[in-house]
């Protein structure tokens, strides 16, 4: 087994995510049949590739820090689940 | 006259000629999408009333003579992945049903100045994952070449919409052949333009280093009408590109004198449908036949792209995606602080997705980022340096798009690793970044369309334009 229903766990922990406890079983299976099939991958030797993170080489992408109109904000807020005086409100955590 | 049948460049004559107008043109896409809408279910969201009313700001700036971009006055249909402001977009997920952007994607604001008129927004594989656009929290496109097939994914309903005259011409966005294999799926023309050609301002994201967003069109002239509107830099995101953006159409025309053709065999071998296989060899023949050098090419790691592909994609969306925590917009549940984070997440995203993040969570987390991220980022560079090898001795090089045709709803969607080896051949385009297009070539036996793909050398898109602008002419003689 590449990966197991325990580790499932511990990931969906990480991801914040609740599933079920047939929603484990299945993407433990699934889960585990990828992670094999992509583990072909160490069939290559690459101690001397430099990794590529992006197509394109740029580097330092700057510009000026210039002050400018920002959206407004009961547009913004218009989305939000639940907002309030100019904020977002989520649940109280104190 | 069936106006929803004619292309963009048509459309424009005709508009210029005062024969037509783009009320006529708008109302006449209008009904077909109102007879056809219940069988394909290409959109999530129409925008007729908006439509009508931009169809006649258009025709009276026609009257004053106004000269007009080629687009402007022609229905457009967007994927549900391109915020538009004041108009739905939901990215086929319900943990965006029912998000309005406040702000409109370069692309968008790109085609509002050229007088494009936006029909609605397609359907697709929720938040661009999948190969069938059967992963749509709001039901899945049907091929509008045969009811019972999938249209292929993730821009589904974009294709769909333009093969079914739905549209005059669509947008959609590539991660790994989200254009190109829906495109060939249905029979229509589908570019992903070089990484960083077409701003992702406005796109919601899915893999950072991968999404593109490109064309689907009736023709090819249609498409590079199109590129030269949406191509260019932009401040708002860092990863477009300072470049000229050439005007596409005047390179159509050009022939394919001292071009130099490569046609990888890794991409005719094992799993590939024979049809297929010899469709696009044929085409490779006809090409051959006029004077073009086509020459077999080895391009060796191409069996790493799959393994290498979802790993990298996996890895970025687990990222883009932790923003979806029901917080500033979209779906909320649950009641504490994690509570809310989990339930939102846990009812609000689907399966395929949910897959996603947790193997991309897992190859990012401690004890397994070399073994799998880092791993599949140097195999990545290997996978580019086949490009970069090839394109020293070719301009372009013709691969099929697909290694089978359109296959049928329902029939790979409980297999998540087989719906991954369907994007064998469109996958290593996105992890080099180079552009390609797809072309409709033949159909089967069993009447599905069958595409073809061709690639070429970053900001080479004038290239792709030539060749693919030569070949539709062949095959269709």
């Amino acid at each position: 087994m590449a990966i197991t229903k325990k580790e499932v766990e511990q990931v969906c922990s990480l991801a914040r995510l609740e599933l079920s406890d047939s929603e484990k079983d299945e993407f433990t299976c699934q889960l585990d049949s990828i992670l094999g099939y992509v583990a072909k991958i160490n069939e290559l030797e690459t101690s001397n590739i430099l990794p590529t993170s992006h197509p394109i080489l740029l580097t330092n992408v700057l510009r000026e820090d210039k002050v400018k109109e920002s959206l407004p904000v009961e547009e913004v807020l218009a989305n939000a689940p639940d907002a309030g005086k100019g904020h977002f409100r989520v649940p109280r955590i104190i | 006259m069936e106006l929803e049948k004619l292309t963009c460049h048509e459309i424009h004559k005709l508009l210029r000629s005062n024969e037509i107008t783009s009320l006529e043109v708008t109302s006449a896409v209008i009904s077909r999408i109102e007879a056809v809408e219940p069988n394909v279910h290409a959109y999530i969201t129409t925008t007729f009333d908006e439509a009508l009313e931009q169809a006649t700001i258009v025709d009276k700036e026609l009257g004053c003579g106004k000269k007009l971009s080629p687009l402007a006055g022609i229905p457009i249909a967007i994927k549900d992945n391109m915020c538009t402001r004041g108009i739905k977009t939901t990215c086929g997920s319900k943990i965006l049903h029912n998000f309005i952007p406040p702000y409109d994607a370069f692309v968008i604001q790109r085609l509002k100045e050229a007088g494009a008129i936006i029909i609605g927004k397609t359907n697709m594989d929720e938040f661009a994952m999948g190969s069938s656009t059967e992963n749509s929290y709001f039901g899945p496109t049907r091929n509008p070449w045969n009811l019972d097939y999938v249209p292929g994914g993730t821009s589904g309903g974009s294709a769909a919409a333009v093969s079914a005259d739905e549209t005059i011409v669509a947008l959609g966005s590539d991660t790994g052949g989200s254009i190109r294999q829906p495109a060939s799926f249905c029979g229509v023309v589908g570019l992903k333009p070089t990484y960083g050609r077409v701003s992702r301002y406005g796109l919601i994201a899915h893999a950072s280093s991968f999404d593109q967003i490109g064309v689907l069109t009736k023709d090819v002239t249609d498409a590079a009408l199109l590129m030269k509107v949406i191509s260019g830099y932009d401040l708002a995101d860092s990863t477009s590109v300072k470049i000229d953006v050439p005007d596409y159409s005047n390179y159509l025309e050009e022939g394919l004198k001292d071009i130099k053709i490569g046609v990888p065999t890794e991409y005719f071998a094992e799993g590939i449908d024979p049809e297929v296989k010899s469709t696009i060899l044929q085409a490779v023949d006809l090409i051959s036949e006029i004077g073009v050098r086509c020459d077999d090419v080895s391009m060796p790691y191409t069996e790493y792209a799959i393994p290498c592909y979802y790993i990298l994609v996996t890895s970025e969306a687990s990222s883009n995606l932790a923003r979806y925590d029901g917080v500033q917009y979209g779906y909320r549940a649950g009641s504490s602080l994690l509570d809310m984070y989990k339930k939102t997440r846990e009812e609000g995203f689907g399966g395929e997705v949910k897959r996603r993040i947790m193997l991309g969570t897992y190859a990012l987390s401690a004890g397994y980022y070399d073994a799998y991220y880092l791993k599949a980022q140097k195999v990545r560079t290997l996978i580019k340096q086949d490009f970069d090898n090839a394109f020293e001795k070719y301009d372009a090089l013709i691969t099929p798009v697909s290694p089978f045709p359109a296959f049928k709803i329902g029939e790979k969607i409980n297999d998540p690793l087989q719906m991954y080896l369907a994007d064998i051949y469109t996958v290593t385009i996105n992890l080099a970044g180079v552009p390609a297009i797809s072309i409709p070539c033949r159909f089967s036996k069993d009447g599905l369309p069958i595409g073809l793909q061709i690639i070429c050398k970053p900001f080479d898109e004038q290239m792709l334009f030539k060749i693919a602008f030569a070949l539709e002419k062949i095959l269709t003689e």
